[in-house]
């Protein structure tokens, strides 16, 4: 095994995967900053959109095919659209809401700034003579992903159809019960709810609304979610 | 291409994401953070996987398949977890974190599977 192949690389010659590979990483490394600084929320979910599309392009320029599309499949076409139904369900503030980031961030920020600069410099460090070998047949195409899932990952692969499963009842009875909950209505402390300084005062009715609208988007979001998941098999 | 523009690009998104978990306060934008980090292990598993199937005789593609595995994770994660913070966000009307401090309800009626929900939600966030 000689992963060190012969070095006719070089850092000052980039072939071409590698610049577009630098150009779709930095798009999307700018659009997940926006994602995390955005004051706007509708905003960040949009830019999370930009983010793992530039991902799905780095797969596809990692040759990774299978898992590109489904990238785009789950994340891109499910996850964001949650994510959008989330923000219009918990009456998130459209336009520039100014109490986005709490107090700590310039801690985080310290935090993030450290992590990241020990991370890469150990990855540089480690990885500086290795070069990922490109060329010949694709290493993630449909046909050679399916073989390895299906001969030697049958086993964890079912068991996720099982969590997917729990994740699906999961889903339907966190809203559920909710919804049995507010069958006989205003007899219980949801009145009393009012006084709590936590509670928007204006609206017991919106909020039930809503969640009765939630109670359906989330049972409705289970079986989408199970049927993508058949999709992506 | 060389192994390194993958690594740094994936430590790179892990940190983002790290900032937004630590410094966002709504729920779902945490969310969104949390769903960054996921995707830079994703292509970090990917970017090894693809490196090691060339370079070593034969390889089970271990990490295509468990990227797919955390894939599917990430999914049923997000599914649960905004369902989460919609059942708190209906309980107590804000999906603030910074404001999400007591396991349990505010007043005497609360019955212990919200207080239990909300926990999770925080723990999610």
């Amino acid at each position: 095994m000689s992963p060190l192949t012969q070095a006719p690389h070089g850092f000052l010659s980039p072939t071409g995967v590698e610049i577009a590979f630098l150009l779709v990483g930095l798009v999307t490394f700018g659009a997940a900053l926006v994602t995390v600084t955005t004051r706007q929320l509708v905003h960040a979910a949009l830019w999370l959109v930009v983010a793992l599309g530039g991902l799905a392009v780095e797969y596809l320029l990692l040759t990774a095919e299978f898992i590109a599309w489904v990238q785009v499949l789950i994340y891109v076409g499910s996850v964001v659209v949650l994510l959008l139904f989330g923000l219009m369900l918990t009456k998130a503030p459209i336009g520039r809401s100014p109490d986005a980031d709490s107090g700590n961030r310039w801690v985080a920020l310290a935090v993030a700034v450290v992590a990241a600069a020990a991370l890469v410099w150990v990855v540089v460090d480690a990885f500086r003579t290795t070069w990922i070998d490109l060329d010949g047949a694709a290493a993630g195409s449909t046909k050679v992903t399916g073989a390895s899932l299906f001969q030697n990952w049958v086993l964890p692969f079912e068991a996720l159809s099982v969590l997917l499963l729990a994740a699906l009842v999961g889903a339907i009875v966190l809203s559920r019960k909710a919804k049995a909950e507010s069958a006989p209505p205003p007899v219980n402390g949801r009145a009393v709810t009012g006084s709590s300084p936590s509670v928007t005062g204006s609206g017991i009715h919106p909020i039930e609304q809503g969640g009765e609208h939630g109670s359906k988007l989330v049972s409705t979001r289970g079986s989408e979610q199970g049927s993508e998941q058949e999709g992506a098999r | 291409m060389h192994l390194a523009y993958p690594a740094v690009l994936s430590a790179l998104l892990f940190c983002t994401g790290l900032y937004g978990v630590l410094a966002r306060r709504n729920a779902i934008l945490v969310l969104m953070s949390v769903e960054l980090m996921l995707n830079a292990v994703n292509l970090n598993l990917v970017a090894f996987d693809v490196w090691l199937s060339k370079a070593a005789r034969d390889t089970l593609h271990s990490g295509q398949a468990l990227t797919l595995f955390t894939i599917a994770v990430a999914a049923a994660e997000i599914g649960i977890g905004l369902a989460i913070v919609l059942a708190v966000h209906r309980n107590r009307g804000t999906s603030d974190i910074d404001r999400l401090r007591d396991t349990a309800e505010g007043h005497e009626d609360g019955t212990p599977t919200d207080g239990a929900a909300d926990e999770k939600a925080e723990a999610t966030a």
